[in-house]
């Protein structure tokens, strides 16, 4: 239905319930299912179940788990439900670097189906080969994406796919006895996890800043390349939304020194079809199939980060990776060289078969279509963003982004005194999420958008009403923007434990003991 | 509850309005006031104390008499607790006796209104005993000890007043001479350290973790370098509490604001000037540890003119080993560090890109113009 209507921020009133943690909720003795006693016949047969068990395994204290009913446990979790913003509910384009895209739900209703969820990883290959099929069909649709020769589905994320490329590039050159290459080199405005996993691998870090225009600088490359560099680490386009243009002669600086070049494609959504690692002259690349290939976010997990290498590197990859003989398809553990594994099995498989889906739907031209349509909705909010007041797109002026920008609101900080964070709690009141910006905020008072394929122009016009109508407050009514969210799930996070380790906490357990409430 | 100290030096600035570039010394003023200079100081204190509205009933401000403070104070609706006496018109030793006074009266953080020259009167009085924070109202604010902006001032004494900012650092006091100044020779000399509370900007928890803070920042770099320190070579260590930390890291005894040499992890010398330096370094392979002094980034001729264009020529630039905490790079917003040796071909030979080491195994690659 057309309408001619201005569009405007909706009202949005959130529910907030007083809701303890689980663990508070726990009363001894209360149960959500009594198991019933085992009977006579079977235990004749099996035994009681438990005492097959060794000794040393068995836990002396039952494990301190909540004890709480079914409709305790659903009501709380539909009341914490209630208190979020989920793709499903909101104009999800302020997550800026999340590439949040529609996950079509027949694509879930085939994840989730029991031919999915019943099957088992150590089932006979004979018995999985519609599954198998559905692996190596997805790897040959990436090889012609992104022009490698070999994928493997084996990380879990994309952290995960960035620590495995690092594992493949010390093991490449240990083979090749040149032990003594220890640095790694990546940009600032590529993911933090670059600059991790090579950390994590032992690797010493250099980290590039961009030139004036927010460009990867090509000369601090070049100071940075020696023969100690072992490889190259970056995303393009960056968090920034900006192309590099010579990345062609990044990797070919790199590889002059004998480097090599891994290419962070976590989020490939403005380029499906367009350009692709090979001809960028990367050695390897990987895709989150949730980002690009639209397998839903699963919030830390399940996901997969498929990892593609050039034909120099296959026999490095992790084991197994699936083969086709002509007529079955089958696990090959016989890489010469592998990395070993680095997760259990082979891959999520629903993740796995949500993304061949989406492929399988859209065809070769419907990729490139949903990149342009990416690229098109990106540029249509940078244009109505900067006519905001107090916002701006810091770098390349005057130039189009690819699929997301990274904008400030340092001029409307400067001059009303409300900050990013401000914003991003008010923009909750109007049911949207506004993100800011990896660590660190080079770019001052961040915020972060990208649209992807999936919302129309209605949906972007509201987005940016929100905006704007909260950028009206805060030059009207700055203390309204201060003290919000006054309509959403009234709270704020207070981050100053965060950086004290005698008061954060990641478990309940630990929350207890620090906070003084444990035994 | 919690005490705000606060000085409003009220001659700050005003020479700057008319061109004068600076105030310090009676003269100046006189001469400032007949150009038609007007009071600054005052409006820039008052736009931080706004920032501090909502915390009327949870603090409790000391301040000093009239243009000192009260006025200001009181025009902002609080009711300050006013100590001292002042003269018509107000000096320096007016700026140390307050700040002393302040000390005394045990306040948690003392603000000041001011420039480069209060900032010194400051350390004057309180050295690193009192935390302070500098409100930018000065013509020169070459000092690491203000604020960007006198809003930020205000934000950030709240922060730290709440206890929401906890992490206090040393910043730099720099001392720039007037005299020279006004003809446009910039000869600054690292005065001193404060102590300012500090914070790091937070991203949100949900995706990212917090960067860590300054103290395991240094500790993280000194690592690196003692690490990698060469028993056959000499090493410069520029002024910094970057570079301080890594002879605290070899248990050695350092100057608070000069450059040392050691070797083999033994103090040769310290707190060197120029030709001490050149004699002690003569003909032996040297490498030189210099970090950024000051708010602005410069990494050589700001407080660190011990390092000469004689002594970088001995040195060598591929010998120069430039360390900073990202948080000072990322306070830069992508700003170039600056070079300012005095000698046009030595800056020439600096210009271009440094590796920075900003931590254990980790550097940046970084410009210098």
């Amino acid at each position: 239905m057309k309408t001619d209507r201005e569009p405007k921020a909706r009202n949005f009133h959130q529910a907030k319930w007083d809701e303890s943690v689980i663990f508070e909720l726990s009363r001894k003795g209360e149960r959500g299912i009594l198991v019933t006693e085992i009977e006579k016949e079977i235990e004749k047969c099996v035994g009681d179940g438990t005492s097959i068990l060794p000794e040393d395994m068995r836990r002396k204290e039952p494990p301190a788990l909540p004890e709480i009913s079914q409709m305790r446990v659903l009501k709380h979790y539909l009341h914490l439900s209630q208190q979020c913003l989920g793709a499903d509910l909101n104009v999800d384009i302020g997550q800026g670097t999340c590439t949040m895209k529609y996950s079509p739900k027949i694509n879930r209703m085939l994840a989730i189906s029991p031919k999915v969820t019943e099957l088992h990883p150590l089932q006979d290959e004979s018995t999985v080969q519609g599954a198998l099929e559905i692996m190596y069909k997805l790897d040959l649709f990436l090889r012609e994406i992104s022009g490698m020769e070999r994928f493997t589905f084996q990380p879990g994320g994309g952290s995960s796919a960035i620590l495995a490329m690092v594992s493949i590039i010390q093991a490449y050159h240990d083979f090749n006895g040149e032990t003594h290459r220890d640095e790694i080199v990546t940009t600032i405005f590529s993911h933090p996890s670059d600059a991790a996993a090579a950390a994590v691998k032992g690797y010493k870090v250099i980290t590039l800043y961009p030139d004036e225009d927010g460009y990867p600088d090509i000369e601090a490359l070049k100071k940075a390349v020696s023969p100690r560099t072992a490889a190259l680490l970056i995303t393009n386009p960056e968090d920034t939304g900006i192309f590099n243009p010579q990345i062609a002669e990044f990797t070919r600086n790199v590889h002059e020194v004998g480097g090599l070049c891994g290419y962070d494609q976590a989020n490939a959504n403005g380029i499906l079809g367009v350009t692709r690692a090979r001809e960028a002259g990367f050695d390897m690349c990987f895709f989150n199939l949730h980002k690009t290939f639209s397998s839903p976010h699963g919030c830390g997990g399940p996901a997969t980060g498929a990892l593609g290498v050039r034909e120099e590197l296959k026999d490095f990859l992790p084991v197994p990776v699936i083969e086709f003989d002509g007529e079955r398809y089958f696990l090959n553990y016989d890489l010469p060289n592998t990395i070993g594994k680095v997760r259990g099995f082979y891959g999520v498989f629903p993740a796995i078969l949500s993304a061949y889906a989406w492929i399988m739907n859209l065809g070769d031209m419907g990729l490139k279509e949903a990149a342009n349509v990416a690229v098109l909705n990106n540029n249509y909010i940078l244009k109505k963003v900067k006519e905001i007041r107090g916002a701006s797109a810091p770098y390349a002026k005057g130039k189009h982004r690819v699929e997301q920008v990274r904008y400030s609101w340092q001029k409307l900080t400067e001059e009303t005194g409300i900050t990013t964070e401000d914003i991003t709690y008010r923009m909750a009141d109007f049911g949207f999420h506004l993100w800011s910006s990896h660590h660190p905020f080079i770019v001052p008072q961040p915020f972060t958008i990208e649209p992807t394929e999936s919302y129309s122009k209605d949906e972007i016009d509201e987005y940016i009403a929100g905006l704007k109508k909260v950028v009206e407050e805060a030059y009207r009514e700055p203390e309204k923007v201060k003290t919000a969210p006054l309509s959403s799930v009234v709270h704020k996070i207070d981050q100053s434990t965060l950086d004290d380790p005698e008061k954060w906490a990641i478990t309940w357990r630990a929350y207890l003991r620090k906070h003084g409430k444990g035994d | 509850m919690k005490r705000l100290g606060l000085i409003v030096n009220p001659i700050a600035g005003m020479g700057g309005r008319v061109g004068l570039k600076g105030t310090d010394g009676p003269d100046i003023l006189k001469k400032a006031k007949s150009l038609g200079a007007k009071p600054w100081a005052p409006d820039r204190a008052r736009d931080a104390l706004r920032k501090l509205a909502s915390f009327k009933d949870r603090i409790e401000i000391v301040t000093y008499p009239r243009t000192m403070g009260e006025g200001i104070v009181t025009s902002c609706g609080f009711q300050p607790q006013v100590i001292g006496t002042i003269p018509e018109t107000t000096t320096a030793s007016d700026t140390k006796r307050a700040a002393q006074d302040m000390r005394k009266e045990k306040v948690d953080l003392l603000l000041f209104a001011g420039g480069d020259g209060t900032a010194r009167d400051i350390y004057d009085a309180v050295g690193n005993s009192t935390v302070v924070l500098g409100i930018p109202a000065g013509v020169k604010i070459y000092s690491a000890v203000f604020a960007s902006n006198p809003a930020r001032a205000g934000e950030l004494a709240g922060l730290y007043l709440e206890g929401t900012v906890r992490e206090v650092i040393e910043a730099e006091v720099m001392d720039i001479n007037e005299a020279d100044y006004r003809e446009d020779i910039l000869s600054a000399k690292l005065y001193g350290y404060l102590k300012i509370p500090f914070e790091i900007t937070h991203v949100q928890a949900s995706k990212a973790g917090s960067p860590p803070n300054e103290k395991y920042s240094q500790e993280a770099i000194a690592l690196d370098i003692v690490e990698s320190m060469s028993d056959d070579l000499y090493y410069i260590i520029g002024p910094g509490t970057t570079t301080k930390t890594i002879i605290q890291k070899l248990n050695l005894d350092s100057s608070l604001l000069g450059v040392d040499l050691v070797y083999k992890k033994k103090l040769v010398d310290k707190d060197l000037n120029e030709r001490l330096l050149l004699e002690q370094i003569k003909a032996k392979k040297t490498k030189l540890i210099i970090t950024p002094i000051g708010g602005q980034g410069y990494l050589l001729g700001r407080g660190n003119q011990q390092i000469s264009p004689r002594v970088i020529e001995q040195v060598g630039r591929d010998n120069i080993i430039v360390v900073a905490t990202r948080n000072k790079i990322d306070s830069l917003h992508g700003r170039p560090l600056l070079i300012d040796t005095g000698d046009e071909a030595t800056d020439n030979l600096l210009r271009g890109y440094f590796k920075i080491v900003t931590g254990y195994k980790e550097s940046i690659i970084y410009k210098c113009v």
